[in-house]
């Protein structure tokens, strides 16, 4: 396997990439996992699928609006400016704003399933007890909701890394700033240096699969804990 | 029945391809809006009716490398086709230029750009306030390449580069400039004109001096041997009225 220093770079700026996502994902996540879990609006149904838009999207289509909505006349690329940061195509936090939006299903829905299947009682118990509606959250449901986390987590960070087509079109391919993975591997194949391709192929298969069995690991292992299964009873 | 019915679908599938006159052609991106009139008019000229995929060459070439069923490819560059004749994958000396790109200097901005490129020097760009330039990748597109050689000569390199976003084919390239994330860029004059007239912003047509020439050749592909359609397109694209489209759409020939 031989990978350039442009592969490493790549390599390192994906992991950033994806940590960063995941950490803001799972901030903006949680609250709207809450209300969607816990709501009767008649805004949940169009909510919910707003947040699952991404999943049946193409990323062409997210990247395409996003291009668009972030060049100098769109209306994020307006506030930006008015914000004094310039605009954010082309930049590191460009990209963050859409693996976001591309990933955000991916963190929204364990998260939904999760405060779900704990249902009210833990929350009801909690305030019987005296306990503030947020420190109950922090207490009882984060604790209760733990497996949602982790899941929410890998599924964010492992999706992020595996973006394309949105970083394709709103990235500019710049070396170390804007060039990750895929769209290195997608250029060493594009200028038919299938060797380089394949090395870094190899380490995003290889890096996926990880991911997967150890999601479905935790996953037998969670639902194993005698906790969990005490939720679903419940539930 | 179903075995009948599958029997029955695939003969008509093989009647239509030992008629022989239709074929499949694979045509880079940025000869797209010419390559739609021309199977036009071929059809209505010949008879003949041609398939066209529109894509990066670099993909067809792996697609054909893997047995793509491209009778005939219409590259972005000379390479591709003489590398894909080297290979075997396609038909010896049947290579030719069907048109020679022109590159221009673009922004959406009316009266940004000079007609000399002079809006790429440091004192311009900073009045300016231009913040990110967009070409073409130069490792994936003919198009980068003549762009990198034009700032070359003109100097400019240094200023030019920490501002540089790459498209990976002259297609992104035109979409970052269209929606002003990049406030110039070197894009196809196929893209931004139509008889000799820039139909928006502002644009400098870089004089072919500057650059090595954007040669883009066609060829015959294995899968297009026996193929009549596929030899009568070829013939067709060195006729007058392939060359006057190719012209119009801001091509030399």
């Amino acid at each position: 396997m031989n990978l350039s220093a442009e592969d490493f770079q790549a390599i390192a700026l994906t992991l950033q990439l994806a940590s960063v996502t995941t950490v803001l994902l799972l901030l903006l996540a949680t609250p709207v996992a809450w209300w969607l879990a816990h709501t009767r609006s008649v805004w949940r149904a169009p909510v919910a699928s707003l947040v699952a838009l991404p999943l049946v999207l193409p990323p062409t289509v997210l990247g395409f609006y996003l291009l668009v909505a972030l060049g100098p006349n769109g209306p994020i690329g307006q506030f930006t400016q008015w914000a004094g940061w310039g605009t954010l195509a082309f930049s590191f936090w460009g990209l963050v704003l859409g693996s976001v939006v591309y990933s955000l299903p991916f963190a929204v829905q364990p998260l939904v399933n999760a405060f779900e299947a704990m249902g009210p009682r833990p929350m009801e118990v909690a305030a019987t007890l005296r306990a503030s509606p947020w420190d109950a959250f922090f207490t009882v449901a984060v604790p209760l909701a733990k497996p949602g986390f982790v899941m929410a987590a890998m599924l964010s960070f492992a999706h992020t890394v595996g973006e394309f087509g949105v970083v394709l079109m709103i990235g500019g391919n710049i070396p170390d700033k804007t060039r990750v993975v895929s769209t290195q591997i997608y250029g060493h194949v594009e200028a038919m240096a299938y060797s380089q391709a394949h090395g870094l192929a190899g380490v995003m298969l290889v890096f996926s699969f990880v991911v997967l069995l150890g999601l479905s690991w935790f996953n037998r292992r969670s639902t194993r804990h005698p906790n969990t299964r005490h939720q679903k009873a419940d539930a | 029945m179903k075995l009948r019915l599958m029997l029955a679908f695939a003969s008509t599938l093989f009647g239509v391809a030992a008629q022989a006159d239709e074929v499949t052609v694979a045509v880079a991106a940025n000869f797209t809006a010419p390559m739609q009139k021309i199977a036009k008019a071929f059809e209505q000229d010949t008879g003949h009716k041609a398939q066209v995929a529109f894509g990066a060459t670099g993909k067809f070439y792996a697609q054909i490398k893997n047995g793509a069923p491209f009778a005939v490819l219409l590259a972005a560059d000379d390479e591709t086709p003489a590398r894909l004749e080297k290979e075997g994958l396609a038909v010896a000396s049947t290579r030719f230029t069907y048109a020679t790109g022109r590159l221009a200097l673009w922004s959406k901005q009316a009266n940004l750009v000079d007609d000399k490129g002079d809006v790429l020097h440091s004192n311009r760009l900073e009045k300016l306030g231009i913040l990110k330039i967009a070409i073409a990748d130069p490792k994936l597109a003919p198009y980068g390449v003549a762009a990198m050689q034009v700032m070359h000569k003109l100097g400019v390199l240094p200023v030019v580069t920490p501002k540089l976003v790459y498209g990976e084919s002259i297609g992104q390239t035109y979409q970052f400039v269209s929606t002003e994330n990049a406030q110039l860029g070197f894009v196809a004059l196929s893209q931004i004109s139509i008889d000799g007239r820039i139909t928006q912003g502002s644009a400098w047509v870089v004089p072919q001096s500057m650059h090595t020439p954007l040669k883009q050749d066609v060829v015959l592909l294995n899968a297009g041997k026996h193929n009549a359609a596929a030899h009568a397109l070829l013939k067709y694209l060195q006729g007058d009225n392939a060359k006057t489209i190719i012209t119009r759409y801001g091509y030399a020939l």
